[in-house]
């Protein structure tokens, strides 16, 4: 038994002397995916410029411009400020609308789980509003709402709301009541056994949450932008950047408003995964 | 000091004072707690079950008291019972006379797994009571947590979280957390379940070290019966449920305690009597529900 830890602890010792440039170079994960990264690109490249192989027309993959002139439209986009002013207005879309929901529903959450009367009196309601897809919102929203850009907003917010609820909801209520009586023997008062037991206990749960919603909101966001226009500024959002480019008969630019997309969320998530990861060191002893 | 103590032990067993040779000295100050005509059932209307009805049980200063019975019979509940988690429909627990009304430090609790709490340190785990409490002052409370982990032997894994400890390591830690409270009664409740065979052993010798030190009045809920004649000085079999006291049987065996003994022929016949109670009891529950089949199993498997 002791022995178990200690060689584990030995090779702690080792894997932290070696430099960092070295566990990089050793990753054999990172490699992999780099590998199947360019490999990807490369029968992307092939397949959409032969169109044909062995006499059979490659479906889909050849009807899309290959990286080359991806990259070549690319490189002239972003050149463009209209281009970065849809980054800019996206991520501000998302975000407003992720931290509105985080903001209501973690608590809202929290309250559905502690209290029982609260709970009696909020579940239904909510549950009937959460199937609700958040894009048929969308129509009621720009109705509702003054300006495209709250309307947006609005449904953004929905789409993370829903699942940070129920996230926040299902974890706060699985923590083993053994933690919770430990504490009580010990003297904990309610705001203790919230504060030192259920809210540390649940963050786990809140993270996931908000990783699912985060990816969510960005569904919610570009598909809000395409439908309302994107707002009266200049350049509203990537997605709006994808219709007008699909508009504009620019497939190219199409898949480059696709990619930046996929950067953008892939940027979201993991900062929502560093911070959960500064926020609960104890799930980072593996 | 060790002399003194050897030639009161052989009084006491000449006066036929069995009980484990705990002496009046060594019992002076530790607290009794009593179990009176408790009955607890659970479920609502036509579900509802009798777990305990009408039990007495006593568990007496400074003693460790083991609680066996067959699986499913109400330990659990009897644990809920004496932390103060639930509440007797009737009858009452009482602690030193005063009646039981809530979970509180003066009982302490080490559970059936591990119930350190996984985003504190062990130390953090250590420090939670008097913490939670402000009872003690910085300086005290790291005094006391240091002294504790000397005992336990956990100074290196201090500040670890319970993850990275071993199942072992786990249960000393949560010991540790327990003692800092200085409750006056604490509660067993299958702590060494889970853990391999030799860490188990280890963890019944360590802990017997500590029990045998300050003679903390001690329930130990178990389903070993051997784990249980080794550590206690009373040995308490419950019946199948509804739950009553069926037997009490003391053990009479020297202290400090070694695994030699067991083989005695006294441990022995202590067994027997045990498992024959035992078994009657599982028998019933097999014919009544038809389930349980599991212990009778255990137990004729042993008995080859």
């Amino acid at each position: 038994m002791t022995d178990a830890i200690q060689s584990a602890h030995d090779t702690t010792i080792v894997v932290a002397k070696r430099s960092k440039l070295r566990k990089l170079a050793d990753n054999k994960t990172l490699w992999r995916g780099i590998a199947s990264i360019i490999l990807f690109i490369l029968f992307w490249e092939v397949s959409s410029q032969s169109k044909v192989w062995f006499g059979i027309q490659v479906p889909f993959i050849g009807k899309v411009p290959p990286p080359s002139a991806v990259l070549e439209n690319w490189v002239e986009v972003v050149q463009r400020p209209g281009y970065w002013q849809s980054w800019y207005l996206s991520f501000m879309r998302v975000f407003f609308g992720f931290i509105v929901a985080m903001i209501v529903g973690i608590p809202f959450g929290m309250a559905l789980a502690v209290n029982r009367y609260f709970r009696d009196i909020f579940f239904p309601p909510f549950e009937v509003l959460r199937p609700i897809p958040p894009l048929a919102w969308v129509p009621a929203s720009i109705i509702f709402w003054p300006t495209t850009e709250l309307s947006i907003a609005f449904v953004t917010f929905l789409g993370a709301f829903f699942t940070i609820v129920i996230n926040v909801l299902g974890g706060a209520r699985t923590i083993d009541v053994q933690y919770l009586r430990a504490a009580q023997s010990m003297g904990a008062s309610q705001w203790d056994l919230f504060r030192r037991i259920i809210l540390p206990g649940t963050l786990p749960s809140i993270f996931t949450g908000a990783a699912v919603g985060m990816g969510i909101t960005w569904e919610v966001v570009v598909a809000a932008e395409m439908i309302s226009g994107g707002g009266q500024q200049s350049g509203g959002g990537l997605g709006f950047f994808i219709w007008s480019s699909y508009m504009g008969g620019s497939l190219a630019q199409v898949v480059v408003g696709m990619i930046s997309i996929g950067i953008a969320g892939y940027f979201s998530s993991s900062m929502i995964r560093y911070i959960g990861y500064l926020f609960m060191p104890w799930r980072r002893i593996f | 000091m060790a002399t003194n103590k050897t030639s009161t032990r052989r009084k006491a067993r000449k006066t036929g004072k069995a009980n484990g040779h705990a002496t009046d000295k060594q019992i002076a100050g530790k607290s009794k707690l009593e179990l009176i005509n408790v009955s607890k059932s659970y479920g609502e209307d036509w579900e509802r079950e009798e777990v305990l009805v009408n039990l007495d049980l006593e568990i007496q200063p400074g003693k460790l008291t083991a609680v066996v019975g067959p699986s499913g019979c109400g330990k659990s509940a009897l644990v809920n019972l004496i932390a103060g988690f639930e509440h007797p429909d009737s009858g009452q627990v009482l602690l030193d006379g005063k009646p039981v009304t809530g979970p509180g430090r003066d009982r302490m609790v080490v559970f059936q797994e591990s119930a350190l709490i996984p985003w504190q340190t062990a130390y953090q785990n250590v420090i939670f009571g008097p913490q939670l409490r402000g009872d003690m002052s910085a300086a005290q409370m790291k005094e006391e947590a240091d002294k504790l982990f000397e005992t336990v032997g956990l100074v290196e894994f201090k500040h670890k979280y319970p993850l990275q400890l071993s199942g072992g390591m786990q249960r000393r830690a949560e010991l540790a957390r327990a003692l800092i409270n200085q409750p006056k009664v604490m509660i067993m409740d299958e702590p060494f379940r889970g853990l391999d065979a030799m860490s188990r052993e280890l963890m019944q010798e360590f802990f017997l070290r500590i029990f045998e030190k300050n003679r903390r009045t001690n329930i130990f809920v178990t389903s070993e019966i051997e784990e249980a004649i080794f550590l206690a000085d009373r040995l308490v079999v419950l019946s199948n449920k509804p739950t009553r006291v069926r037997s009490v049987i003391d053990i009479d065996l020297e202290r400090p305690r070694t695994f030699e003994m067991l083989s005695s022929a006294k441990a022995y016949e202590y067994k027997r009597e045990a498992m024959e109670i035992l078994h009657e009891e599982a028998l019933k529950n097999f014919k009544s529900s038809g389930s349980q089949s599991d212990f009778v199993e255990a137990f004729s498997a042993r008995n080859e």
